[in-house]
């Protein structure tokens, strides 16, 4: 027994769980909040306050809407097959959940001489597991609209369904383009190389553009919430769910948006690197000594990382109070013919880029040139006949 | 018993995953509601990436979950949704499938047995083992050094396959769309 | 036919290739939204800040009392005639000495009851009454009522509490005119 307590201090576990732990309460804290930032943000650019009277500014909101959820009749349609209508939602929550792990919040904590990272796993296929786990979120919303036994949900299902295939392969080409730069799977890899403002949104704009897109698309939200577009579907695939299962739903999508906003900043956007990171450090490894010092730039990188995050939520949300809903046939020739082709230009033009030598001008030369491309192509189109011409 | 005790943790490990594996593989084939048995599918997909960890093949372990659970059985779900399934239930009831299903189980249990007697004799060197095989780099390396022809034959294939769908699918003059 | 010229000319030209990558629409939507998300909310907090809801705004009931504290009403029942809801009723009764100073005329209601569910809060009691009596205030409401008994209002609701009187910019429609220009 002795011997067990002496390696469980010794090795990673217990940081590590810690760290998990962690990790997991913030992701869920920052989902809960935000429903109410969603609202907030909704009322704000509607001219309007939000809620503002639980709490002071309506912070205890969440809690409030959490609470009605558990207390409203939990209902399971008669003809539901009752198994999957339960799985559902669940799936949902775990693959949203399971996507931050490979995701570095910060760079290291230096304790009792170990260095332990900011970070559930450190796998050097970190980017072909967030991948793996946002393909795997459409299941939970497939299966719930399935086991509904509702057309509108049956429908809010397979739409989703398309469209998360649809958009994957966009996004796997935009990713692609990153890899070929950095030459690893490991996220935290690609984080270190974007040090000192060597940000992949430089190199990668269009790819940063396709990314997004794409993201919108697989988190369902507006423009692309077809899936669940109460205007044609009632409720699309969650028709049927009331109480924490429904609540299990709308929390997995923020959750979702969370993951989304932390990968995106981790590829794009330097994940918890800041301009300036170095200096900062130097001077507080000088003031408080080496570890704490080091420990306290690595608690600012966090909180850079956090930052980012947090404007990227609040992206997804002034998007969503921006942008009318997509047709469905819009969002398929969106994502087939507008996207894909783009993505596959990105890459042959990324390859070329680095083949160069030259990878920054190269890639900024290449997609002028495709814009060229494009724009002679376009005007060399044949017109079409009975197109309405003027006013 | 002791035995069983004494066993490196490893071996629970591959023990409870073949469990699962078993468990799904067989409530594919016995579950009546074909939903279920996409279902099952995944879970022995889960599991078989699970081996593959197991085996240090990360790569391929990741590769078969979003290849095969996130888009091939998304597929499979998808087109499994459109049909109406209570029609078909007297299928089973066909002695030609009964008979072709014994035939194919019986090729299959063959190929196996003979498999399974040859695996015994070659022992695996345990010492000489590079832990990196199932690393990227070394699969990479070794698609596209030693077996380059193959992957890129493989790639046209999947072109021509890709063109081939284009073109089913393509509205022909004169036909009607809904 | 042009019947105003505020109709807008839609531009039906078909859309260059970079209207069509719908970012630079995107991009205004965008810009218009975070304009709004700073702008001041015209938001009024209810019941915390009320707003003036100006002078001519039926309200609660009042039965007012001239300078001396005598009541007004002389219960001729024209209020209750006036009523289209018929929300007004009354029990008439004769001053006797020594009730001068509580009653300005020689009839007054000892009864005076409205029915708040019925009362529509139109102003016809306040138009029809000649002693300049009953009046529809235009800083209260009627409070909620959650029970049927509460619903009746008597004389000790409606009469005017001399402490706290009730002050109005206008007390007539030609007034209230006026104080529009």
């Amino acid at each position: 027994m002795g011997s067990f307590v002496q390696w469980l201090i010794e090795s990673m576990f217990l940081w590590k769980a810690l760290i998990i732990i962690v990790i997991f309460a913030i992701t869920l804290a920052i989902a809960a909040y935000s429903t109410w930032g969603e609202r907030k943000v909704a009322a704000y650019i509607q001219d309007r306050r939000g809620p503002n009277r639980a709490g002071w500014g309506g912070l205890l909101q969440p809690l409030a809407d959490a609470g009605k959820m558990f207390f409203k009749e939990d209902f399971i349609p008669a003809q539901a097959d009752k198994w999957l209508f339960i799985l559902g939602p669940c799936l949902s929550m775990f693959t949203a959940l399971m996507s931050s792990a490979v995701v570095p919040f910060g760079s290291s904590f230096i304790i009792g001489g170990k260095e332990v990272f900011v970070q559930a796993i450190e796998i050097n296929i970190g980017i072909l597991y967030v991948f793996g786990v946002v393909s795997l979120g459409v299941y939970g919303v497939m299966i719930g609209g399935w086991a509904s036994n509702n057309k509108f949900s049956l429908l809010g299902a397979i739409r989703a369904a398309s469209q998360n295939i649809s958009y994957e392969l966009a996004m796997g080409m935009s990713i692609i383009a990153i890899l070929m730069m950095s030459g690893t799977l490991s996220v935290r890899e690609i984080v270190l190389q974007q040090h000192g403002g060597n940000w992949n949104i430089f190199y990668q704009p269009l790819g940063f553009l396709i990314f997004t897109i794409c993201a919108f698309a697989e988190c369902n939200r507006t423009p692309f919430d077809l899936p669940e577009c109460e205007t044609e579907l009632v409720g699309g695939y969650h028709t049927e769910y009331s109480s924490m299962k429904l609540g299990f739903y709308l929390f997995a999508e923020y959750i979702n948006m969370f993951a989304s906003s932390a990968v995106t900043a981790c590829l794009f956007f330097g994940g918890y690197n800041y301009p300036g990171m170095d200096f900062v450090e130097r001077q507080l490894i000088s003031g408080l000594g080496a570890n704490a010092g080091h420990n306290v730039a690595t608690l600012i990188g966090i909180g850079s990382m956090f930052t980012k995050i947090l404007f990227g939520i609040f992206f997804f949300m002034w998007v969503r109070w921006t942008v009318p809903r997509f047709r469905y046939d819009q969002l398929m020739n969106l994502g087939w013919k507008g996207l894909i082709p783009l993505a596959v230009g990105n890459l042959i033009i990324t390859a070329i880029a680095i083949l160069s030598g030259y990878k920054l001008v190269g890639i900024w030369v290449g997609l002028a040139l495709m814009v060229v491309l494009i724009s002679i192509v376009w005007s060399l189109r044949p017109k079409k006949k009975n197109a309405i011409m003027g006013a | 018993m002791q035995n069983i005790l004494n066993l490196p943790p490893i071996w629970y490990t591959f023990a409870i995953i073949s469990v699962l594996t078993l468990f799904g593989a067989l409530g594919t084939i016995m579950s009546k509601n074909p939903v279920h048995s996409v279902i099952y599918l995944i879970v022995t997909f889960f599991s078989i990436s699970a081996h593959y960890i197991l085996l240090n093949a990360q790569f391929l372990a990741a590769v078969n979950i979003i290849v095969y659970a996130g888009a091939i059985m998304v597929l499979f779900l998808f087109v499994i949704m459109f049909l109406n399934m209570k029609e078909e239930a007297d299928e089973m009831k066909n002695n030609k499938l009964v008979t072709a299903a014994i035939v194919t189980a019986l090729l299959l249990g063959g190929i196996l047995i003979i498999f399974l007697r040859r695996a015994g004799k070659e022992k695996v060197d345990t010492l000489g083992f590079n832990s990196q095989t199932g690393m990227v780099e070394i699969l990479g390396q070794s698609l596209y050094g030693e077996y380059l022809l193959p992957f890129e034959l493989i790639s046209v294939l999947f072109l021509v396959a890709m063109a081939g769908a284009v073109m089913l699918a393509k509205r022909e003059q004169g036909e009607r769309h809904f | 036919m042009q019947l105003t010229n505020r109709a807008k000319k839609t531009d039906k030209s078909e859309l260059s290739l970079f209207e069509r990558s719908y970012l630079p629409s995107l991009a205004t939507g965008l810009g218009i939204t975070i304009k709004h998300f700073f702008q001041a909310k015209p938001t009024i907090e209810y019941p915390e800040q009320k707003r003036y809801l100006g002078p001519v705004f039926r309200g609660h009931h009042i039965l007012k009392r001239d300078e001396e504290g005598r009541e007004r009403c002389t219960a001729c029942g024209l209020c209750a005639v006036a009523c289209p809801a018929e929300a007004i009723s009354m029990v008439a009764q004769e001053r006797v000495k020594g009730e001068e100073h509580l009653y300005r005329e020689e009839k007054y209601a000892a009864v005076y009851e409205i029915n708040m569910l019925r009362c529509i809060f139109c102003g016809l009691c306040e138009e029809a009454c000649p002693k300049q009596a009953v009046y529809l205030r235009h800083d209260m409401f009627v409070p909620v009522f959650i029970d049927r008994s509460d619903v009746i209002y008597g004389k000790d609701q409606l009469v005017e509490d001399m402490t706290h009187r009730y002050k109005r910019d206008a007390w007539t429609k030609e007034d209230a005119m006026k104080l529009w220009k």
